[in-house]
């Protein structure tokens, strides 16, 4: 079984590690330009935020799987957890400021035991938008969740789950053996408690990312293609398909070196830059609240370690003002959310 | 140094033949992005296309290229070999029903 690069005790488990790989190399040299450059040719730097509408919370890096690309680094070694106290925290910044989006994510964040808790008094608070990130395999994963979908149903969430693949082979190659079964398993579970249906309110979305060195391709033909392979043949319904570009950090980076594709992979998101993308790329509108209630500028900044720009850091000190003024702090990852048609948590931007 | 005929990265250089003839070059990438987009055919089917006939013009180039253009439309391993393979009988099917000349060839100079 494939293990975090945590459990591992690799280097790339390092946050200055994968900086110092991401700054240096062809960037170094010159053979391509910084992201920084290159939104300066666009007069987009330094990248600001536009509105905080989004608080993206993870709550832990514990997760039932250990994907090959998982930019978190997930898996079951991983114990951080996000504790009640934090927790109320966020409840607090939500009541009091104009966020109209809650996006859960983890690891699987079923598995943090406050887990219910939380998605029962968030529900109170009447975001517009209240968003887990399941990764499906976890409803089969133990009978505790096996009422997930009833639970989620009961407090309106609104459920992305991330599906590489509309065939096992793809899927199991990037999720491991057996994830593709369980995953159709479990949307058939989802849609039998009415998600995914047509005019339905609960909402099924799915996520795909590439299974390898290569970026995605248009997100409406893809989600033709998925619908149509999903209902043909497990009769299976959703809503909508996120196309989502793999970022060059954590356990996807380790790939592209071990597999020689960096350079060139690189060389892709360069080449593939769009200047259309950068105004919506997700820290634009986004907080992300890592396990321990730091802040930062998306999920990805966070794995990196890059805390937001403020003299506020913490989810206990959130200060909307300041963060509104904030600089976006930028490397050359930035590359994955700009390039075709740009990439974020909800898939194309443009 | 390694002294080869193709170099992989020369693929990312295509766009430079425009660098010495612009107007024909220019006329060629237009007419090239046209040829690709959604049409009568779908771009995928296109892509299928390209990488069977890549492989009939033994282009390198060609072959990574719509090797990963298929990837990133989910095409699958499967499909790819598939296409090779028509690609393969059209040539060798091209080969072989000439063997028809060379029989009334050898027919009519034979007694
Ligand atoms: S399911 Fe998600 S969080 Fe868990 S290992 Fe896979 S990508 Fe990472
Ligand atoms: S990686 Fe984060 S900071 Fe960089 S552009 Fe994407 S969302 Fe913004």
């Amino acid at each position: 079984m494939l293990k975090s690069l945590h459990a591992k005790h690799s280097d790339l488990s390092k946050t200055e590690k994968q900086l110092e790989i991401l700054s240096n190399g062809i960037f170094k040299d010159g053979s391509l330009p910084t992201f920084a450059d290159k939104i300066k040719a666009v007069n987009a730097f330094p990248l600001q935020p536009k509105k905080i509408e989004i608080l993206q919370l993870n709550v832990g890096y514990m997760c039932n799987q250990v994907c090959a690309h998982c930019h978190v680094d997930a898996g079951p070694d991983r114990k951080e957890i996000m504790t009640v106290e934090t927790m109320q925290q966020c409840l607090d910044v939500i009541k009091n400021t104009g966020v109209h989006t809650l996006d859960l994510t983890g690891g699987a964040p079923e598995m943090n035991p406050n887990f219910r808790w939380f998605v029962e008094q968030a529900s109170l608070l009447g975001v517009q938008d209240f968003i887990v990130r399941s990764n499906l395999t976890i409803i089969l994963a133990n009978k505790k969740y096996h009422d997930l979908p009833e639970f989620f149903a009961k407090h309106n969430v609104h459920v992305i789950s991330s599906l590489p693949f509309y065939k096992k082979e793809k899927t199991d190659k990037q999720r491991g053996d057996g994830v593709f079964d369980q995953s159709i398993k479990a949307l058939q579970m989802l849609n039998k408690v009415g998600y995914g249906k047509a005019g339905s309110n609960l909402k099924l979305d799915l996520v795909y990312n590439p299974s390898g060195a290569f970026l995605p391709t248009d997100q409406k033909a893809l989600e033709h293609d998925f619908k149509k392979a999903l209902k043909e043949d497990f009769d299976i319904v959703f809503h909508s398909l996120f196309a989502i570009t793999n970022l060059p950090i954590s356990r996807f980076l380790d790939y592209l070196i071990a597999s020689d594709n960096y350079d060139d992979y690189m060389y892709a998101l360069v080449e593939a830059f769009n200047p259309s993308a950068v105004a919506n790329v997700m820290c634009t509108n986004t907080i992300s609240v890592s396990w321990d209630g730091w802040l930062y500028d998306c999920d990805f900044n966070q794995m990196l370690g890059l805390k937001v720009a403020t003299k506020e850091r913490h989810i206990s000190q959130y200060n909307e003002e300041n963060l509104s003024k904030r600089n976006i702090i930028i490397s050359q990852h930035c590359y994955g959310c700009t390039a075709g048609a740009g990439s974020s948590c909800q898939g194309a931007v443009v | 140094m390694d002294k080869t005929y193709y170099d992989p990265a020369d693929l990312k250089k295509f766009g430079k033949i425009s660098d010495w003839n612009a107007e024909l070059g220019d006329k060629f990438f237009d007419y090239y992005g046209k040829v690709f987009e959604e049409g009568s055919l779908s771009a995928r089917e296109k892509s299928l296309i390209a990488l069977a006939v890549s492989h009939t013009v033994q282009c390198p180039y060609c072959i990574d290229a719509y090797t990963g253009d298929g990837l990133k439309r989910g095409i699958t391993k499967e499909e790819m070999m598939e296409a090779v393979h028509v690609a393969a009988a059209i040539r060798g099917g091209a080969t072989l029903v000439h063997s028809v000349q060379m029989m009334n060839k050898y027919d009519k100079l034979s007694m």
